[in-house]
Order: C-alpha cells, then structure tokens, then sequence
C-alpha cells in the first residue's frame, strides 16, 4: 500500500497546472442558471478547449479519441481542474460520461464516427430520457412507447428529471417496445434526435426555484430505426453496461468540493459573533467541525482505495454504493451544521454582510436532491445489502 | 500510487486471521475471562506470529515491516476480540525488556488519568506511564491496586490505583509522546475496525438464519439497511486506518495527526454504531450473554477512551482544518 504519486503522475499535474493557469484567466464569467443558450456555449466552449489541450475525453480509450489516462490521472484531472475552479463539465456531462461510453460499447461503427468526435469536440450535447412520473427507482417499469412502423418508432409518452433537455441535439431514450415481455426484457436504446417534431419541453421548478431539469412529452414523433444501439428489446442491457464503466471516479469533483465547503464552514464559525466570542470558541462545534473533516478524509482515503482496486481488478463492484450514501449524507450534515450556525442570516440565499448564506442556504437546498438522483439512498442501501452482504432478496 | 495490499499484506493478514480462527475462536476467548483475559502460552504465541516485533528491524530479531503492517495486523486482532494490552506492549517493543518477544507483558494508562483504572495488572510485568514529559516505565508490583468487581468487559478486568502513581524511570527511545500517543491511536482504530467487521459479519449470518413471518428476517428493509449502514461505516474507516498507516511510514504523503485522528474518528463510530447494532439485529437473542453481540460492543466502549477518546481527537482535527484554513 503506498499514497505517493509517480514521477510520471507529478509530471501530469505539472503540466495541467500549467495550461489551467494559462487558460482560466481569459475564461469569461459564467452565465446565470437560467441562461440556456448562454451555458451551452460557456461549456461547449470548455469542452473544445479541453479536446484542443488533448484533456477531452480523459478516460475515453485513444482509439475513440480519449485521452486513455490512469485512474490516478483521472484523480488528479479532476482534483486539479476543481480546485482551480474550472468550468464543471455542464452540459457535457450525459454525452461524455454516459451516452459517449455506452455508444463506445454497443452502436456499430458508422454510429461511432457519427457521434464520438462531436461529444468529444463538445458540438454535440445530450440528454438522458430514462426515468418516468410511473419509472423512478424502479426504472424498469418505464412504459413510454416504441411502436415500430416501417422503418421509424413512433414515440408516446413522457420523461422527466431530463437535464438541458432544452439545449441538447440528442437524447439517449429509452422505450417500451414490447409491452408483453418482462419489464427488463421489451425496452429499447435509441438515439433521438431533439429537433424531432411532434415533442414538447417543460422545465421543472425545483427546491431551488430553477433547474436544469425538465419533462419531455413524446406525442407520435418519429425516430428512425437506424438510431436504435443494440437490439431491438436488449435496451436494459445497453442502458446498463455503461455503469460497469464506472471505475470509482465519479465522486473526487464532489470531494474537492466537500472539503473546500468544510474550510469554509470552519471559517464561518469564526465569524458568526456570539454573545461573547465567535462561534467557534464553542467546543461542540468544533467537535462537530472535526468530525465531519475525519468522515471527509476517511472518504477519500476510501476513494483511492476504490481506484486502486479497480485499476489492479478491473471492476470496481459495487462500491459505488457505498461512497454515494456516505458522500451525500455527509454533505448533507455539512450544510445542515451551515444552517445551524448561519442562524438568522439563514433566512437569505444571498450573502449577509460577511455571513456566507448564499452559498450555504444555496448547497443545503440542492443537496437534498444527492440522496435521491441516481438511486436514492434507500435503494443503494438494498444494493449494499443483497449484491455485497448477500441478504436474501425481499421481492 | 497504489492503496492496495501487496501480496506480502494479504499474506500477513491471512495468516493472522487463520492463527485467531484456530487458536481464538470465540468459545476460546470467553475462556480467558478465568484468567483475567491474559494466558501467558497464546502470549508468546503472538509474539511468534511477530504481532509485538512486526516493526522491529530484522537485524533485531524483528520482522522489519512497517505501521501499514501493523494496522493491518491489529485489524484482524480486533476482529477476534484478542484480550490483553497488545497496543501497549507492541508500542514499547525493542524499548522494554522482553516485550517483543512475548516475555513481558506491558500496560499503560495516562498519568492524568482521572480514573486511575489498569487493564489486567496482576498479569503486567511492566507498566507505561505517560505525559507530556515522556514515557515512564513503573513496576506494577510496587502499586496498591483494588480489583473492580465489575469491569464492563468481563475479558477486560481492571484494577484501581489506590496509592501513588510513582514516575517511574524514563523509557529511552521515546523522544516525543505525543507520537507515541498518535500511534497507539492508530493501532486502537485498527483494532475497532477490526470489531466493527466482526460486529457486521456476525449480525448479517444470523439474520440470513433466523427466520420470522416465514422468511429470514435479512430480507426485511428495514434489517437490511441497519446491516448496509455498518458496512459502510466500516469500509469508510478501512480507508481511513490503512491511510493512516500508510501515512505513518511515510509522512511525506499527508499529516499524520490528520490521518489519525481520521482513522481515530471514524473506527470508533465504526465499532460503537456496529456493536449497537448488532445486538439489534440479533433481538432478545441479542441482549443475552449466550451470543456474542455483547461482547463486541463492550469492546468497542473498553477501547473508546484509548489513547484519547473521539472528543479529544475531533478537537484536534478542528485545530487542523483551521490551520490549513
């Protein structure tokens, strides 16, 4: 066991360090939440600069134009790019991260060139249409329609908590194609184009009073059968495969994240003013403080545990459960502690005086959304239980 | 970079694991109670399996490996619930007489300490006294010392320090006390995780067995989730115990303070919130003396105050966070 990095991997924090510090200053200020356009471009733009650096695409293999890192260079790109507080990968995320790899997998080749350079190039976005109002945890119950007619679908139905539906050119859909199968058994992966007539985009307002979430009615629009990824009935499997490409990384921009917003906490405690002193004479709250950094570093010493299973092993397993439900609570008990201390001040999402509330107030309301989106906690809990403890399954 | 075992570790661990199966199994631990949790033979048979010199050169008679050996050694130790001052006594081997080779059997207990308490101290053949001054070395057959009637774990006896606490002579080779204060942490946070696996292993077998409304009772969500909160409470202190090991053979990679008191932290929730919840999951059965579940949460509260408890180690963590903030 050893936590010191290689010659080799010092070489490459160097190196983007470098380029980090010369490109983020002429990076312009990022555009509002409910600026659509605006965002697109801000990281698409981001995207290109990052394909152009040869960043793009850190853990897509070279033959599809990756960068084909070491996990440990993963870690390091996004320890890196987060602290220095680089455009997040946006509205690029569903294209690189989960309909990119699954096209990689399973589309043919010619659905390979069309698609892989322009995700890489960030001049094509995508949305993902998985979950539905009747699919949520149980996404398999998803019964928005595929009837084949000639060589189109012809989609009816709905989806919902899609992210920058809005602005994206593709959805990865997932449709009910045979309503008499087994629910895993009849849905398909299809690659839809989001000028398609015959759909409407409603965004959601949410805990936060914006989002980039929004629900996707599908009325009779029509997709060829040319977009299908893989076959006709075998959706479950292609939706799926993606998440066995899941080495463990998914959570380090998080982290830095995390661990930035406790120094942040700690430095609010000391100017929160008390009737005599600062909040952070009080004993109890630094306790409070230093219990949460532990369970932070315990989590990212946990995390380099993962990586370094999954580069040796090959599948990571599902460990990921285990860093989702301890990641989300644990951010949840930060902000939560934010709201305690900020007291009154907590009563404004916009800074108060020297008081951080915007950020805090801002973090506690998103993050109730952590132990829910991809697989709330409950259902991660009953995945640690059955696939790693082995307890009988209940249904 | 690689935070895995070498095969060299794994090796270490297995063969651990296997001596506590065969020789300490928990029919055999309860045994030791007769004895106040102490038999002089498994006492040299550690030694053997070089639980005391693990850190010692070879050139010493040691087996020349590192605190991310030990860890890993006190992990499986803590598992098997093994009595006896072994943190102490691995701590001071190559500094007393005899520890090392499994001769001496030392303990230890803080100077300040307002309870005055020993572990096991009519089997001690040296004591450890320590302050912010350094490590001293007591005879324990010069100190009046009352039994407790009642200790909380009946394989942890302990006896009070009715008269002085003398200072004892100096331990030479322990320059600075608070590292050896980190590394007992440490040590005592491998041996929680070590209880917090075994706490989870025992409650998830049983409720695969027992069966209630006609199914086993680990098909219950309710169960379910219970048992899935202690696994991931342990595998987020194995991160933070083995960095904290790691990080001790080579503090060029972090803080060692940080690391322990992460590994600290964390372990402690590990054993405590795993002990608690393994005697829910095993029910009436459970609140028995017959079954195990007891025993590992009594454990988990023997070892708590160990080289500082988690109030003073979370106090040291804020100072840190400030700092680097």
């Amino acid at each position: 066991m050893d936590l010191r990095y290689s010659a080799s991997d010092e070489q490459f924090r160097k190196e983007l360090r470098e380029w980090l510090g010369d490109v983020l200053p002429a990076i312009p200020p990022e555009p509002g939440p409910h600026e659509w356009a605006e965002r697109r471009a801000w990281d698409t733009t981001w995207q290109r600069m990052l394909f152009d650096a040869g960043y793009a695409g850190i853990n897509w293999p070279t033959e599809y134009g990756g960068r084909g890192a070491t996990l440990t260079e993963q870690l390091i790109f996004l320890e890196e790019t987060t602290r220095a507080g680089a455009p997040y990968i946006g509205v690029n995320f569903v294209g690189v991260l989960h309909a990119g790899p699954t096209i990689m997998a399973e589309a043919t080749e010619e659905q390979k060139a069309a698609h892989l350079p322009r995700i890489l190039r960030g001049e094509e976005v995508w949305c993902q249409g998985f979950s539905e109002p009747g699919a949520g945890s149980d996404l398999a119950s998803l019964s928005c329609k595929g009837e084949r007619d000639g060589d189109e679908y012809v989609i009816t139905g709905q989806k919902i908590w899609t992210s920058f539906a809005q602005i994206a050119d593709w959805c990865e859909l997932l449709v009910r194609t045979d309503p008499d199968a087994p629910k895993h058994k009849g849905i398909t992966w299809l690659m839809f184009p989001m000028d398609t007539p015959g759909i409407e985009i409603r965004e959601i307002r949410t805990i936060v009073g914006s989002s980039e979430f929004s629900e996707v009615f599908f009325d009779g629009a029509r997709v060829p059968v040319a977009n299908r990824v893989g076959a006709e009935n075998d959706g479950w499997r292609v939706a799926m495969v993606t998440f066995g490409f899941e080495r463990g990384t998914g959570f380090i921009s998080d982290l830095v994240e995390t661990d930035r917003l406790i120094a942040e906490l700690a430095a609010l405690a000391r100017k929160v003013t008390r009737r005599s002193g600062t909040a952070w004479d009080d004993v109890a709250l630094r306790r409070d403080i230093g219990h949460l950094q532990a369970e932070m570093d315990a989590l990212w010493a946990m995390t380099k545990r993962n990586l370094a299973q999954a580069e040796r092993h090959g599948v990571p397993g599902p460990a990921g459960s285990v860093v989702k439900v301890y990641y989300s609570e644990l951010f949840q008990r930060v902000t939560d502690l934010a709201m305690q201390l900020l007291g009154r001040a907590g009563l404004s999402r916009d800074d108060v005086g020297e008081l951080a509330s915007g950020t805090f107030v801002e973090e506690r309301l998103r993050s109730t959304s952590f132990t829910i989106a991809a697989g709330t906690s409950q259902i991660q809990r009953n995945i640690i239980a059955e696939r790693i403890l082995g307890l009988p399954k209940d249904r | 970079m690689d935070f895995e075992l070498s095969d060299d570790q794994v090796a270490l661990q297995e063969g651990l694991r296997s001596f506590c199966q065969g020789r300490l199994p928990m029919a055999a631990v309860r045994e030791l109670e007769a004895t106040g949790g102490i038999d002089r033979a498994l006492w040299r048979e550690l030694a053997e399996m070089g639980v005391f010199a693990l850190r010692l050169p070879e050139a010493d008679g040691g087996v020349g490996l590192g605190w991310a050996d030990a860890v890993l050694a006190f992990e499986e130790l803590g598992r098997a619930i093994v009595p006896g001052p072994l943190v102490w006594t691995h701590l001071v081997a190559g500094l007393v007489e005899g520890a090392a080779e499994g001769t001496a059997i030392v303990g230890g207990l803080p100077r300040d300490d307002q309870s005055r308490l020993v572990e096991y101290a009519p089997s001690l053949d040296a004591l450890v006294v320590l302050d912010d001054a350094g490590a001293w070395l007591v005879d324990p057959s010069s100190l009046e010392l009352e039994p407790v009637a009642h200790p909380l774990d009946p394989l942890v006896p302990v006896w009070r320090v009715t008269g002085l606490l003398p200072q004892g002579e100096r331990i030479v080779g322990v320059e600075d006390p608070a590292a050896l204060q980190e590394q007992g942490a440490a040590l005592v946070a491998a041996t929680m995780l070590g209880v917090a696996e075994a706490a989870t292993d025992l409650a998830v077998g049983f409720a695969k067995e027992r069966v209630q409304f006609d199914r086993p009772i680990g098909a219950f969500q309710a169960l379910k989730h219970l048992m899935a909160d202690m696994f991931v409470r342990a595998e987020v202190a194995r991160g933070a115990v083995y960095a904290a090991g790691v990080t001790l053979d080579d503090p060029a990679v972090g803080s060692v303070r940080r690391a322990v008191a992460a590994a600290r932290i964390t372990a402690a929730e590990a054993a405590l919130g795993n002990g608690k919840t393994c005697v829910q999951v095993h029910g009436g059965m459970g609140y028995t003396w017959e079954v195990d579940a007891h025993l590992l949460l009594k454990r988990a509260y023997a070892l708590e105050p160990a080289f500082g408890g988690r109030e003073e180690w979370e106090e040291a963590m804020a100072d840190l966070v400030a700092q680097a903030g």
